[in-house]
């Protein structure tokens, strides 16, 4: 299981998916002041919803990369034939997904924040809702990556199928920016992020076996 | 039927697209004994291993295998990236085997630094083959396993399969080629 997980995180530190997560959030940093203008108080204001999107986009981007490649090259048929069931998979690629996009993320919505003219107390609030709902957001790209897994065009069916599901995230991520309603916009958060990480191993699991027929 | 069976079918069925490729297959391999499947291409060869290894669910009837099983198909399952010797050594490691007497049996110890991406097709199937060798699993689902390999690559599988025979392991081979396996059983298909 240790290793399945440290396979993931060589596998996305050779193929890229440390960096460009990062720098797709980057790059919407930048772009959208431009877009915006250079009025603080309304960067500040929109900045928070618009650094959720830039994650949940940058938690998209390695939804072809994730299950497929091992698919195609018989790493899950190994796998399998070892008596590791796919739960155990899905769950160690949970892992290395999470850990290999979520605190770079963190660290890297630190120069975003600057770049939004963020408070400080909204920059806090903005990292506890990343810590607390990229996992939600790892787990949906895990289990688009499953479904899609050995179609063609993966990639822009797994945005269709991803993004709705991501709304809740989305929307009490954003939410976390309102000082009144934060508090309890970051519990259902959690909640909706743990559920989603939850189920992600039994989904992405069966959707895995079902693929294999 | 002995109580040492490592695979053993009963009546067995495989519909695949919609299409029964065979039904009432019974297959028992004991501790040193080997079948080869044959038959034309899409008569359920791969089928039958991937059956006989749990990752296909029989249509009907049973499957036993109470020996772990190491499957050889056309999946090469190993990391492009990393050096030969690194991508058997993560299989091994879940395992709990050592890579090192599998390469040496299918003569790639001299290929241990070189990336997984540059092996030729044959230096490919000897280094599958040589992670069925290296596991400890006492059934051989081998798919094609003569398949790229030059004639020396075909004498150290033969010899491969002889040791894995006299220590007691079972093997299931489906081939076109005439394979180093004597007293084999034959499944014919199609």
């Amino acid at each position: 299981m240790s290793a399945l997980v440290l396979r993931e995180l060589r596998l996305a530190a050779t193929g890229g998916s440390f960096l460009l997560p990062v720098i797709f959030f980057l790059l919407v940093a930048t772009l959208f002041p431009f877009a915006i203008g250079p009025d603080a108080p309304l960067l500040a204001r929109t900045g928070g919803g618009a650094l959720w999107v830039a994650a949940l986009l940058a938690a998209l981007l390695p939804v072809e990369r994730l299950v497929e490649p091992d698919r195609a090259s018989g790493v899950l048929d190994q796998l399998a034939i070892r008596g590791m069931s796919e739960e155990s998979i899905a769950l160690a690629k949970l892992a290395g997904h999470w850990l290999s996009f979520g605190p770079p993320l963190m660290l890297a919505a630190l120069p975003a924040a600057a770049l939004m003219k963020l408070p400080e107390d909204v920059l806090a609030r903005l990292e506890l809702g990343l810590l607390a709902g990229t996992p939600g957001l790892a787990a949906l790209t895990l289990m688009t990556a499953s479904l899609t897994a050995g179609l063609r065009g993966a990639g822009a069916l797994g945005g269709l199928l991803m993004l709705p599901l991501a709304v809740p995230i989305l929307i009490f991520g954003a939410g976390m920016g309102d000082p009144v309603a934060g508090v309890g916009a970051v519990k259902l958060l959690a909640a909706a992020s743990l559920l989603l990480a939850a189920i992600a191993p039994f989904a992405a699991g069966a959707a895995i076996r079902a693929a294999r027929d | 039927m002995t109580a040492a069976a490592l695979l053993r079918l009963d009546k067995v069925a495989c519909i695949r697209g919609g299409r029964l490729l065979f039904e009432g297959m019974d297959l028992v391999l004991a501790a040193g004994e080997a079948a080869v499947a044959t038959g034309p291409n899409g008569a359920g060869k791969s089928s039958l291993l991937r059956l006989a290894g749990g990752l296909l669910r029989p249509a009907a009837g049973g499957v036993a295998r109470p020996a772990k099983a190491a499957l050889a198909d056309e999946g090469l399952a190993l990391d492009p990236k990393l050096s030969l010797g690194r991508a058997l050594g993560f299989w091994a490691r879940i395992d709990r085997a050592d890579a090192a007497p599998g390469m040496a049996a299918m003569g790639l110890a001299a290929l241990a630094h070189v990336p997984v991406r540059m092996l030729s097709t044959g230096q490919r199937k000897r280094a599958m083959l040589a992670r069925v060798v290296a596991s400890d699993a006492g059934l051989w689902l081998l798919d094609e396993p003569a398949n790229g390999l030059d004639a020396e690559g075909l004498e150290r599988l033969g010899a491969a399969m002889a040791v894995h025979r006299a220590e007691g392991g079972a093997i299931l081979a489906a081939s076109h080629q005439p394979l180093d396996l004597p007293g084999a059983q034959v499944v014919a298909l199609g």
